[in-house]
């Protein structure tokens, strides 16, 4: 009976404490956003962010890309063989990158990388009082660190994303042309054919939101970490975990939104 | 209500039944302390006592549990948000650790809060520069350490630039937390008689924390002593070396015998 309450207790304890932090998370990502509305903007900032957002994520993105069309034209190859496999295999490669790989997989490797990166800088600046520092030199931490991050976020994952679909397409197209012995004239007009605007459009708003959350992560975790090195260690680890389950939740949820009818 | 007091003795900061604790471990316990503006306040007490959470406090970076905390007479734990940062904007601070910006160079670290600044007083970068290498100077630190990164520096040159950035914008308030800790004696003497020139020339009002019984009296108008969470002893800078305080002259003297055991720390 006992262990029932403790365990009853425990799972209510859980519960709260996962509440108070999603409740915490949100007001903390309202209030970053809060001051994008609010001079002054810190422009520097931004352009930092998003250097280290786009320019230093982009080869690893356009590796993931190539790869990831490479091989989604492999495996179609060998199902659609018989059939018009040429076309299809365009329309499949296209769209798959398109609407979910070039999005979630830019998202997933720009987690691991920058929201790492962030949490690391942003606790380290945390547990050595240079936060605190900030307050008292006229600037507020969250316009300062916070803001221009997630706006680099915003910015920055939609412009990797377009860079992924077209190498994604380059790599089925590779695929296509090379191993399989398609024409190259009918790759493209296959794909060109049966790519939709409304697709490119929602895998970069899909993009834009990873960017957001991935940015958030790595700035909330880092803000609120403590006790030292192993606490910035332990801050890096969550903004990742974090923002890589978050991704791929957020996926699910905008392609409910906007792909099933 | 009181009645306005007479203006000169409205404390510039006035500290009311100030109490923190964190988890079990009580820090303070009912501090009560007036600053009056335009003096200088030494703070000392053993490590662990809490002089850098009272600080902190008055900052705004650590809550109290309970007590007031007026500046200019108004109470700053009240406050809305905008107000209190406003408030703070008033004060400067070297940090123990000088928390500097490292992924900034030296000159931008000094000349931050000054960049910082909107409105009329805003300035240019070069402008900037050149009141950073001017600050550089007060502290004994070339010029052309302004490039270098904070990383690059050795811990007594860091905590220079801490002070550099800490007075640059010449706040009315200012706070030092072990100013001289590692710096040689003839250094510490400079940096001493730079934050009394900022008192007396500039008119603020300084509060510093140093173990330095020498940098003390050189340092402060008025002395009080932090044990156990309480303010066991106030009195006048000069006199600290013969308080007749018995704990104040064990621990300004050094001794291992005296009211003050060698408490292990929980
Ligand atoms: N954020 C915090 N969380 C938990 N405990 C804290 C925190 N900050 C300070 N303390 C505790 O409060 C006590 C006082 O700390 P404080 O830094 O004020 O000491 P101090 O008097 O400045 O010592 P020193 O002379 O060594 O700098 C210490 O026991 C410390 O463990
Ligand atoms: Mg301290």
């Amino acid at each position: 009976m006992a262990s029932v309450l403790d365990l009853v207790a425990r799972i209510g304890r859980g519960t709260l404490s996962g509440v108070r932090g999603a409740g915490s998370l949100t007001l903390f990502g309202l209030n970053g956003l809060s001051h994008l509305l609010r001079p002054p903007f810190y422009w520097r900032a931004f352009f930092q962010a998003f250097a280290e957002f786009a320019f230093f994520s982009l080869p690893v993105v356009a590796l993931t890309a190539i790869f990831s069309g490479m091989v989604i034209a492999l495996q179609s190859y060998t199902g659609f063989s018989r059939f018009n496999a040429q076309s299809a295999i365009a329309d499949i490669v296209v769209l798959s990158v398109v609407r979910e790989l070039g999005p979630v997989l830019a998202g997933l490797m720009v987690a691991g990388r920058v929201g790492a990166a962030m949490a690391a800088e942003i606790g380290t600046m945390r547990v050595t009082d240079q936060i605190d520092a900030l307050g008292t030199l006229s600037t507020n931490p969250m316009k300062y660190l916070v803001a221009p991050r997630l706006l680099a976020g915003i910015v920055a994952l939609p412009l990797l994303v377009v860079v992924a679909d077209i190498l994604g397409v380059l790599g089925g197209f590779i695929v296509s042309v090379i191993k399989l012995g398609f024409s190259p004239r009918g790759y493209i007009t296959g794909t060109l054919s049966f790519v939709q605007t409304g697709d490119v459009v929602v895998g970069l708003a899909k993009a834009a939101v990873f960017g957001f959350v991935i940015a958030l992560m790595g700035c909330y975790n880092g803000y609120h970490s403590r006790g030292g090195a192993e606490g910035v260690g332990a801050a890096t680890t969550s903004a990742v975990v974090a923002a890589s389950i978050l991704t791929l939740a957020f996926d699910y949820v905008l392609t409910e939104l906007f792909f099933a009818r | 209500m009181t009645p306005p007091a007479a203006p000169g003795a409205v404390p510039k900061i006035r500290i009311r039944g100030l109490h923190k604790s964190f988890g079990d471990k009580r820090v303070l316990d009912g501090i009560d302390l007036d600053i009056l503006p335009g003096t200088s306040t030494v703070i000392i007490g053993g490590s662990g006592s809490g002089k850098s959470v009272l600080l902190r406090c008055i900052l705004g970076l650590v809550e109290p549990d309970a007590g007031t905390i007026e500046i200019d007479g108004v109470d700053v734990l009240s406050m809305n948000r905008r107000q209190a940062e406003a408030t703070r904007e008033q004060i400067g601070m070297l940090f123990q650790n000088a928390a500097l910006f490292d992924s900034l160079p030296v000159w931008e670290n000094v000349a931050f809060g000054l960049l910082a600044q909107r409105g009329t007083r805003r300035i240019g970068r070069a402008q900037a520069r050149a009141l950073a290498s001017e600050v550089l100077t007060q502290v004994g630190l070339d010029p052309s350490v302004g490039d270098l990164r904070p990383a690059e520096l050795s811990g007594g040159m860091q905590k220079r630039v801490g002070l550099a950035r800490a007075i640059a914008s010449r706040p009315q308030i200012l706070f030092f937390d072990e100013p001289t800790t590692g710096l040689d004696p003839i250094m510490g003497a400079v940096i001493d008689g730079l934050i009394v020139d900022c008192v007396r020339v500039l008119g603020s009002t300084a509060i510093a924390i140093t173990h330095d019984m020498a940098s003390a009296t050189r340092i402060g108008d008025e002395a009080a002593m932090l044990y156990k969470g309480r303010l066991v002893w106030q009195g006048k800078a000069a006199s600290l070396l013969d308080s007749g305080n018995p704990m104040v002259d064990q621990f300004t003297h050094g001794r291992r015998e005296g009211p003050i055991g060698m408490e292990l720390r929980r």
